[in-house]
């Protein structure tokens, strides 16, 4: 595969083209807000927690396509995780698109998350992926500010 | 001279063309935000530094008189290409940012007072929002803006509307960064002189692409990046004229500002000098002078005819893609292509480019207003200069597509 192939891989034109778990959640225990100062991107996120557990979730917002491709993808896999779940989840995903890019990395224990391991050699687009990931954890602790990814 | 008969020399200048990028040639339409530099600059700079190296003002040494000769020759080179009076209305600073904040922190502290009225236009860049928003806050004055039209043009009723005895400055963008609208700014000046507001020109994106003349457009502080006119990079210049920098407090203190200090009482240096604290970017005000002396060999009206044709082919070139839209679309532009694609978002344009050996701007390009103004995040910008090529367009064109066919 070409860098480009992996950085766009299928899986993420599709998200890209029809994000699951988009739109509003009414019925939301938790929100949060999360942009990326750098190139506009912007996202919502609403969480319905019930007893620790995320029970269902949606998400909006504009970004380009491997923002919009993390969102969606995130929304279906932390879906009825446990919060602590989702936590550990956050940090592995975290380490996926940040680590060094010679460090060998096993793609196959990341399941679906594996289509975002071309992105740690994109270094201008390590935000992009994470947008979501940090917003996440910002409805979590339902803290009123505006999750950015520093 | 032409430029089109001699582009491969002209692009033999800049070293940095030859480079490969993921494996392709660089094909560099990112100008607006930086230019390249050619060799004249790189080794005046190396020149100055293996040669001549030394403080200025301050020295009975030879090498300190020669660095104090190239510096004050620069500043020369400066007024003559901006066609200033004097060299004592030549400042340099670290930029076009830094000219702003010095107006505002020493021109305006002084003069704009509560109740008073700032006027700038949609499309300015942050550094010519922010500065004002901050003065307007300490000050209780009042920042107006004045609107565009839907292919990014100043609408001048509206801005004659907007102007009264209460404006005090009127602080507008030559040629906006990202729409490419070259502003008519003789006449603006002229009417916010009539109502006795100052003028403020932002020239960061005008100086590299037609001759400016501080004569003719009687402005009264002009302001413009080294970087962006194929200069080294923390150089940059503030015009201001004379009566008023004479009235304007100091914006740094330290050394080289000052006559005579003591203890009881400071007496600060004559213009230029006074608005130059401390020991300033020797080698860039020199590279400066150098990449003046480049462009103006090559000869300012050359320039200008053949990145008209630039954006003239550039234009053609990318209306003809469906689902691309530019943004801009003023009768007066110069050297900048903003577009969106209704189908992929700016930044995975910029990144698929990049891998072709492309590089342009992608994002709000430091207007985030003028976002808003035409609904969208963000946009992606080709921005030319004059040793970019027709062969190159014809690449982004190609690569434009190619993006779309991936992404549709
Ligand atoms: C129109 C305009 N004004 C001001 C600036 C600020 O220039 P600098 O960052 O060199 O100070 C820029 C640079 O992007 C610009 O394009």
């Amino acid at each position: 595969m070409t860098e480009i192939q992996q950085l766009y891989q299928e899986v993420i034109l599709d998200h890209n083209k029809n994000p699951r778990n988009f739109g509003e959640l009414p019925s939301c225990t938790n929100h949060a807000e999360g942009k990326n100062p750098l190139c506009g991107d912007h996202i919502d996120i609403s969480l319905l927690i019930e007893n620790d557990v995320i029970t269902d979730l949606k998400f909006s917002g504009s970004g380009c396509a491997i923002s919009k491709a993390s969102a969606s993808i995130m929304t279906s896999e932390v879906k009825n995780k446990s919060i602590l779940e989702a936590k550990e989840l956050f940090e592995q995903f975290h380490d996926l698109v940040t680590c060094a890019k010679d460090k060998e990395i096993d793609l196959d224990k990341f399941g679906k998350l594996a289509v975002f391991g071309g992105v740690r050699e994109f270094p201008a687009r390590v935000k992009c992926a994470s947008l979501a990931w940090h917003t996440l954890i910002s409805a979590i602790d339902n803290k009123n500010e505006i999750a950015i990814t520093e | 001279m032409s430029i089109l008969q001699n582009i491969n020399e002209i692009r033999n200048d800049f070293p940095i063309l030859s480079e490969q990028i993921h494996g392709r040639d660089l094909v560099y339409l990112d100008n607006a935000a930086s230019t390249h530099k050619p060799l004249q600059v790189i080794n005046s700079i190396s020149n100055h530094y293996e040669h001549n190296n030394s403080n200025i003002h301050r020295g009975v040494h030879l090498l300190s008189q020669r660095a104090t000769e190239n510096y004050e020759n620069a500043r020369e080179k400066v007024r003559n290409f901006l066609n200033a009076k004097s060299t004592q209305e030549i400042i340099f600073t670290r930029g076009a940012t830094e000219s702003i904040n010095l107006i505002a922190s020493s021109w305006g502290r002084k003069n704009i007072n509560a109740g008073d009225e700032i006027l700038i236009s949609t499309m300015e860049h942050h550094a010519n929002i922010v500065p004002w928003q901050l003065l307007c806050q300490e000050k209780g004055a009042i920042l107006k803006i004045t609107a565009i039209n839907d292919d990014g043009e100043i609408i001048f009723e509206e801005f004659e509307k907007l102007l009264s005895e209460k404006t005090k400055l009127v602080s507008i963008v030559h040629v906006s960064n990202t729409l490419g609208t070259v502003n008519p700014i003789e006449k603006i000046i002229e009417k916010a002189h009539s109502f006795g507001a100052k003028v403020l020109i932002d020239g960061a994106q005008s100086v590299p692409h037609f001759k400016v003349d501080m004569q003719k457009c009687n402005c009264d502080f002009f302001v413009f990046s080294g970087h962006k006119l194929y200069a080294p990079s923390g150089i940059g210049v503030l015009y201001t004229k004379k009566v008023i920098l004479e009235s304007m407090p100091p914006y740094q203190s330290g050394g080289d500002m000052i006559l005579s200090v003591s203890f009881e009482k400071t007496t600060f240096n004559e213009l230029p000098f006074k608005f130059e604290a401390g020991t300033p970017n020797i080698e860039g005000a020199i590279g400066l002078g150098f990449a003046i002396d480049y462009i103006t060999n090559l000869g300012l009206e050359n320039i200008k005819k053949y990145e008209d044709e630039l954006l003239k082919y550039g234009t053609e070139k990318l209306s003809q893609i469906n689902d691309l839209r530019i943004i801009g679309t003023a009768k007066e532009k110069a050297g900048v292509i903003s577009f969106v694609l209704d189908s992929v978002h700016p930044h995975d344009v910029g990144t698929m480019l990049d891998l072709d050996g492309i590089a342009i701007r992608t994002g709000h390009h430091c207007t985030e207003p003028l976002m808003k103004r035409f609904k969208v995040p963000a946009t992606s910008r080709a921005s030319f200069a004059f040793y970019n090529s027709f062969q190159e367009i014809d690449k982004l064109t190609e690569s434009i597509q190619k993006v779309i066919k991936m992404f549709g």
